[in-house]
Formats: C-alpha cells, structure tokens, sequence
C-alpha cells in the first residue's frame, strides 16, 4: 500500500478537469428537478395527480416505482436515469486508473518505484470514494434544499453514494480478470444494462417485489426507498457487497502477473486470412466485436420493449384517468405509439453512442500510434479515416433497422397486429438515422479539426441525451431544446413525418463530415506524446 | 550519384518546441545511411515528415525524388518502414500483422518471410498484446525486411533486442544492401552504424552537425585509454593524435585518434604497462566535442 497517497494524487491531477466535472453536474441534477417539480406542481394535490399518471406499468419499467407521491419521491423517481450514469462513470474511472493504466505500460513504470502492488487499485478505488462522497453530498443537500424531505434526501444521496461504491467495486473486480481495459469496459457496461433489465422485467409486471428487480443491483438499490419509509438496512447489505468485491479484487490484484487476467490467451493463427488484408478488412476485425455487442442489445432491447409496450396499453385502457390525462396530451396517436415513440428516443440517443463509439475508435488507434504504420504503407488517410466511418454511419443505421424490427415483431406479436406492426416501427427507427449521423458528424468534424479535443464526442451525447430526457422538466426554451439535433425529429409512430429537418440534418452531417476530412488531410498524424 | 532522400533546411515546430530546426540530409541510392543523434535529436520526427504523417514548417524534402506530403501513397509503395515505438493490435497475431502491413505495402515475399521469422525465432501465432517490446519490433522488422521496398526506413531498430538478435539483425541489413537496397537507419549506437553504414548523418537538437562516410567520421573517433605504467610517461604528450592527456604519478588518462591508436600504445608498452583500460567514445561525448566546438567558435 506504500505510495498509493502519491498515486491517489495524481489519479485526481489526471482527472481535474473530468471528475469534477462529472460529479457536481450529476449530483447537481437531482435538485434541480425538484425544483422544477416544485414550481410546475406547487401543491401536494397536484403532486399526487402527476403521480397518478405517471404509474403506468410502462413508465415504471422505464424509470422505476414512484415510492411516494411526494416531491422528494417523484424527484427520486425521474432522476433514476442519473442513477445509471454515475455507476458506468465510476467503473470507467476505476478501469481508467487501474487495467488501462497497466495496459499502457504506465503501472510497470510506477511499480519499478517505492510503489506497493496494490496501492494503484487502492487509489483507484479511493477516487472512486471520493466522486461518491461529491455525488452523493450534493444530491442530499441540493434535494433538500429545492423543498424535499431532510431524511428522504439523505436517503437518495445515500442511494447514489452506494451505487458509485458499488459500481466502483464491480470495476475493480473486472480490471484484475479482464486482460484488456476495454473488455473490463464492455463487461462493466454490459452488468449495468444487464441490471437494468432485470429492474425493467420486474417492475413492468407490476409486482414491486419481483425477485428480479430485488436480484439486479439497480432495482436493489432502488428498493432502499428514498422519501417512503426508507430501508436504511439495505444500505448496510450493498456495503457488505462492495466490501467483499474490494476484498476480492485486492486478493486478484496481489496474487497475479503483471499483466496478466485469469482467461490465459489462446494462440492465433500464423497467417492472415485474406478477408483482413486490407484497412476495410482490418476496421472489421476491429470494430466487429463491438458491433455485433451492439446488435444483440438492439434485439433484446426491442423485444422487451415490444412486449412491455402492449402490457402499458392495457394498463391505459384500464384507468380512465389516464386514458383522460393521454388524450389531453392531444397527439392524436394512440398510446401504444406514444410509448414507442419514447422508447425510440432513447434507442436513437443509443445509437448515437454506438456511432460516437466507432468514430472515437479511429482516434484511439491514431494516437496509440497503430494507424502510423498503415499510413506509412500505401493506404491514403481518407482511406484509413473511411475504413472506420463506415462503421459509425452504417454500424447505427443497421442497428436501428434490427431495434425496428425486433421491437415491431415484439409489439405486433403482443398486441395481435401481426406483422403490420414491423412496418410501422422500423419507420420510426429510421428517421433517428438523421439525428445519428448529425452526432457523428460532429466527433469527425473535432477528430479533423480538434484531434486532441475527439472524446468530446461522448459530452456532446450526453448533453443531447440530458436536452431530450429532462429539457422540458427543467422548463429549458425551445432555442437550447432545438440544440439536440433529437428534438428536430418526428414522433414516429404516430406523428407526421416532414422532410425538411431531416434533409437538413442529413446535409449539415455532410457539411461537417467533409469539414472534417478535410482538416485530417491537412493535419500532422499524432506522433505519441 | 542520385539521392533517394535529400532534405534541406528542414524545420517543425510542436507548439513553442522546435524539433527540427535546418535539418540537412541526404541519402543516396543504394547506400546504408546512419542517421545518428541522442534522444530527442529529432531523428523520429524527421522521419515522420518523410512519410507524409507530419507537416514540414518550412526548408525541403523530397523523397524518390517526390513530395513525400503530396505523393505520400505512391511514394509509400516503394518503401518500408520500422517505427522507433512498435504498437500492435492487442488481438490480432503477429503473423497477421506481418502480412498485412506487407500486403499494405504493395507486396510480401512469402519465402522470405518464413525464412526471416525463422531467423528471428518469433512464435508469429503470438497475439499482439502478449509480445515484448523486443519482438514487437522483430514483427515489423520481419514485416519490412520480408517486403520488396527500395528503400527501408527504420527507426532505431534494435533498441529492444538481445546481442544475439542484434547480429541477425546486422547480418540482414547486410544482405539487403546486397541485393541493392537503400536504408536509412536511425540509431543513438556508434558501434551499430560502425558496422552497418557507408555514410552517416549527426543530428543533434533538430541540427545536422556532421555528415559524411564512416573515413570522414574517423577523426571524430577516438578511444579513451586509462593506464598503469610501469615508469614516468615522458613524452607521450607530444605524439600527435594524444588528447586530454591527464597525468597523474604513473598512471595517465587520455584520448587519442583511432589513427594513431598504434603508435601511442607502441609508446606506452615501451614505458612497460601494469593495467590498461580502453573504450570506444560514447556518441553523447562525440557531441559534447561538438557543443565545445561551437561554443569555441562562437568566442
């Protein structure tokens, strides 16, 4: 452990800028949506109206039970999207201070010091700590301060305290069984969605005390109940849990080689199969793993949703007072659109990601200095740079064709439409296709014109995401919501579709793709440092 | 004689950094050129310029008698090249990698390639992630040797292999200039260019300090030499070729031209030797020599 004060240090001078960042805006959030809840729904009769309508199963499925219709309650209830965010961001920042720090090399520079084997994983974890503590703090200070119940609040910060620990653990644990940074990634992210299902599963039946929401972590930790009762015990069984993860990672990390993971490689092959002897056919190899990732999560995501969607049409039809406060809303669609329609929003915001993702890809294998030897061998940049969007252009729009078809069959196969309904929904996942690209574009305009500046990218999606999500909850005007290409779209199915703003869309992704090129072909090739 | 590479005035900055600050280089056809300077010389990044990945700030550089920025793709079919820092993709064999960046190149020659990985005794069914830096670079080594480029560009090669790899290493270099070849090779080894090169080039901050064949570089060689006499030394001093003479009793430290090396330990044995070190100059003392040169003649 000697030296993991030093490491614990520069963890956070790396981080500076990133943490904080993170931190105060997420633990921000859950006060300010209380006192936009305080100000749209002044009293507790009103309070209780939203929350009448807002139980639908659907809803519960996406975002959780409302435990109390209460302003801290529903605050608790429409910030669990937060939730999640804070518990991928502190995986990554434990894989970034541990795996990926060892990967490149930095961790055998640093043991070769006055270091202890396990004082990098300690530091890790003790920033981890710390983002929790910001997070968790200004969750319950600002929750109580916008009006919310003191020991509710403390409760919800609690709840975001834990899943920062916990997601901290989790991290830990893969880092040391992960060879690679980016699988222990993959996995992290994979045991948050997998998490978010089973809560999803769980809670869309109906049941609050569905064995599947109180095995996932999410649902767990959303069962402390923050402003209802609260189960302060629950609190003490996930630090349980986050102590055994950090006993066991601690043990992994002190038993292992240095770079070594518990899955022993396998060899390869001593020749190249001739589908990879080009950079089209080396960005495949690369980018297939994650793409196909990302399709799976398409189709099952599609299916549940289908199939989650008939069951919130029910549940409509049974209570006249919601069928009443839908009609008011005035669309003119019927509800099972509605909530498709939602529900595409956040695949779309998904496929945004996965094209941010593929596009970052080409600016890691720059500045890791594997793209110099391709570009010194006959390959043009615009040929290297082509080899990777094309699977951040097409990589989405394939993705959102399978999230239509998935989500259309699952949909049609619940409600008795059939096959009708395939139709329908794959329309409404390719006007996303616009808005995808639009992001997209952006990543290549910075990748060309701001090389060092690309993993902007991925705040760029956020702020859409958060625009799309809670712009109209925290009452933003219509100029900052018309900043996410997102809000430019139709509401399909249902709505009416115009052609103008995508055309637009699509031209301006042109524009700031070309831009991009451009500035690439102008531009000095990252030379390490 | 023609030039496959001729560089003149070459500057790039980074920032307020100036790496190459009037870089002169040429290189002609057929030759093994050393291209030699300590780290952070510029050496890298003159080659990078030369592959088209950095932008020049200003002088020339022609490449094949090309614009190494403009014709970078065609340009790229007639070289190969080692970089100083080999990363591999952390899933991908080492074979594979061998025959893509051959096949990227404009061509492999499969005979030669099982040969040279035979050689090297690199495992290439290996995933990249798993290799040390030492076969890292016989994976490009092997990828550039085992192509037919006219020219090969490699940047400090040798850096991560053992004595023994080093000699077949040596020995290919050889066999490639044999058959013709041009390369450059960046080193911070005086005694790897010693072996290899016909012609060398002395970097230092981004400057070229000397040029020219190894007989031109041999008035900058010379051995230092520590020893036990049995007597006074008197008149080692006034042989011609003896530097930096420090006597001290009968013990003396000096230098002297690798020229004159026989007559001064002739002089010395003569005063009859009790213990005697000697070593070859380090290249860092070689530029030390130039910085108090040119502090000299800045006087």
């Amino acid at each position: 452990m000697t030296g993991t004060w030093h490491l614990f240090r520069l963890a956070l001078r790396r981080d500076r800028v990133v943490l904080p960042l993170w931190t105060i805006l997420l633990g921000l959030f859950p006060g300010l949506v209380a006192s936009s809840f305080a100000s749209l729904y002044p009293d507790q009769a009103e309070l209780e109206k939203f929350a009448a309508s807002m139980s639908s199963p659907s809803l519960t499925a996406v975002y959780g039970p409302i435990w109390s219709p209460t302003l801290g309650g529903l605050t608790a209830w429409r910030s669990s999207i937060v939730l999640l965010i804070v518990c991928l961001a502190t995986a990554f920042t434990v894989v970034r201070h541990t795996r990926a720090e060892e990967e490149q090399g930095r961790r055998e520079l640093l043991g070769s010091t006055v270091v202890g084997r396990g004082a990098g994983l300690v530091a890790a974890l003790l920033v981890a700590l710390l983002a929790a503590v910001v997070v968790g703090g200004l969750t319950a200070v600002g929750t109580a301060a916008a009006g919310a119940d003191g020991t509710g609040s403390v409760a919800l910060g609690l709840q975001y305290f834990l899943a920062c620990l916990l997601f901290a653990g989790i991290a830990a644990v893969l880092a040391q069984v992960a060879q690679g940074a980016r699988t222990a990634r993959w996995i992290a992210g994979a045991v948050l969605i997998g998490s978010l299902l089973l809560r999803m599963l769980g809670d869309a039946g109906g049941d609050l005390n569905s064995p599947l929401s109180w095995i996932s972590p999410i649902g767990f930790l959303q069962r402390i109940r923050p402003f209802a009762d609260e189960r302060w015990w629950l609190a003490a069984v996930v630090l349980v849990v986050v102590a055994v993860l950090t006993a066991v990672a601690y043990r992994l990390n002190a038993r292992r080689d240095l770079d070594a993971g518990l899955i022993a490689p396998r060899p390869g092959p001593a020749r190249a199969p001739r589908a990879l002897l080009s950079p089209l056919g080396l960005a495949w190899r690369l980018q297939r793993s994650t793409l196909f990732g990302w399709l799976i999560g398409y189709a099952v995501l599609g299916v549940f949703l289908g199939s989650a969607t008939d069951a919130a049409v029910d549940a409509v039809q049974d209570s006249p007072d919601l069928a009443d406060a839908i009609a008011r809303l005035g669309s003119g669609a019927s509800i099972g659109d509605m909530v498709i329609a939602a529900g595409m929003a956040i695949i779309g915001i998904g496929a945004a990601g996965q094209g941010v993702q593929a596009a970052l890809r080409a600016r890691g294998e720059e500045s890791s200095l594997r793209a110099e030897p391709l570009l010194a061998a006959a390959v043009g940049r615009l040929r290297w740079i082509g080899s990777h969007l094309v699977f951040a252009f097409f990589g989405p729009a394939l993705g959102l064709l399978v999230a239509g078809v998935f989500l259309g069959a699952g949909y049609g196969a619940a409600s008795g439409e059939g096959g009708g309904a395939i139709g329908r929904v794959v329309g409404a996942a390719a006007v996303q296709v616009p808005a995808v690209w639009f992001t997209v574009a952006i990543v290549v305009l910075l990748f060309g014109l701001l090389p060092r500046l690309t993993t902007l990218g991925w705040a760029v999606l956020a702020f859409f995401l958060l625009l799309g999500q809670l712009g109209a909850i925290l009452q933003l005007s219509q100029w900052a919501l018309d900043l996410s290409p997102f809000t430019h779209l139709p509401s399909l199915p249902g709505g009416e579709v115009t052609a103008t703003p995508l055309v637009w869309l699509v031209a301006i992704a042109a524009v700031l793709t070309a831009a991009g090129l451009a500035g690439f072909r102008r531009r000095d090739v990252a030379s390490g440092g | 004689m023609e030039n496959v590479i001729s560089v003149k005035g070459l500057v790039k900055s980074f920032g307020r950094t100036r790496a190459l600050d009037g870089l002169d280089l040429e290189v002609r056809r057929g030759e093994v050129h050393g291209f030699l300077g300590p780290n952070g010389a510029g050496k890298s990044t003159a080659i990078r310029v030369l592959l088209g990945l950095l932008k020049a700030d200003g002088g020339t550089a022609t490449l094949f008698g090309g614009d190494p920025w403009r014709d970078a793709v065609s340009l790229h079919r007639r070289l190969a090249y080692v970089p100083g820092d080999v990363t591999l993709w952390p899933n991908l064999t080492g074979g594979e990698v061998i025959d893509l960046l051959g096949r990227l190149r404009g061509g492999l020659d499969t005979k030669r390639r099982d040969e040279l990985i035979e050689r090297f005794e690199l495992d290439p069914r290996k995933k990249g992630r798993t290799y040390s830096k030492g076969n890292r670079q016989k994976v490009a080594l092997v990828a550039a040797l085992a192509s037919d480029a006219e020219l090969l560009v490699l940047d400090e090669p040798t850096s991560g292999l053992d004595p023994l790899m080093e000699s077949v290493f040596q020995s290919c270099v050889n066999e490639e200039s044999g058959a013709g070849r041009t390369v450059l090779l960046s080193s911070h080894i005086l005694a790897e260019a010693e072996a290899l090169c016909d012609r060398v080039s002395i970097i230092r901050a981004g400057r070229t300090v000397e040029s020219g064949t190894l007989a031109d570089l041999r008035h900058l060689t010379r051995t230092s030499i520590h020893a036990e006499l049995a007597g006074s030394p008197n008149g080692i001093a006034a042989l011609t070729g003896v530097h930096d003479l420090v006597v001290d009793g009968d013990r003396v430290r000096l230098q002297v031209d690798n020229a004159e090396l026989d007559t001064v330990l002739r002089a010395l044995t003569t005063v009859g030797v009790r213990s005697l070190t000697s070593q070859p100059p380090t290249l860092e003392e070689l530029f030390l020599r130039h910085y108090q040169k040119e502090e000299a003649l800045s006087a």
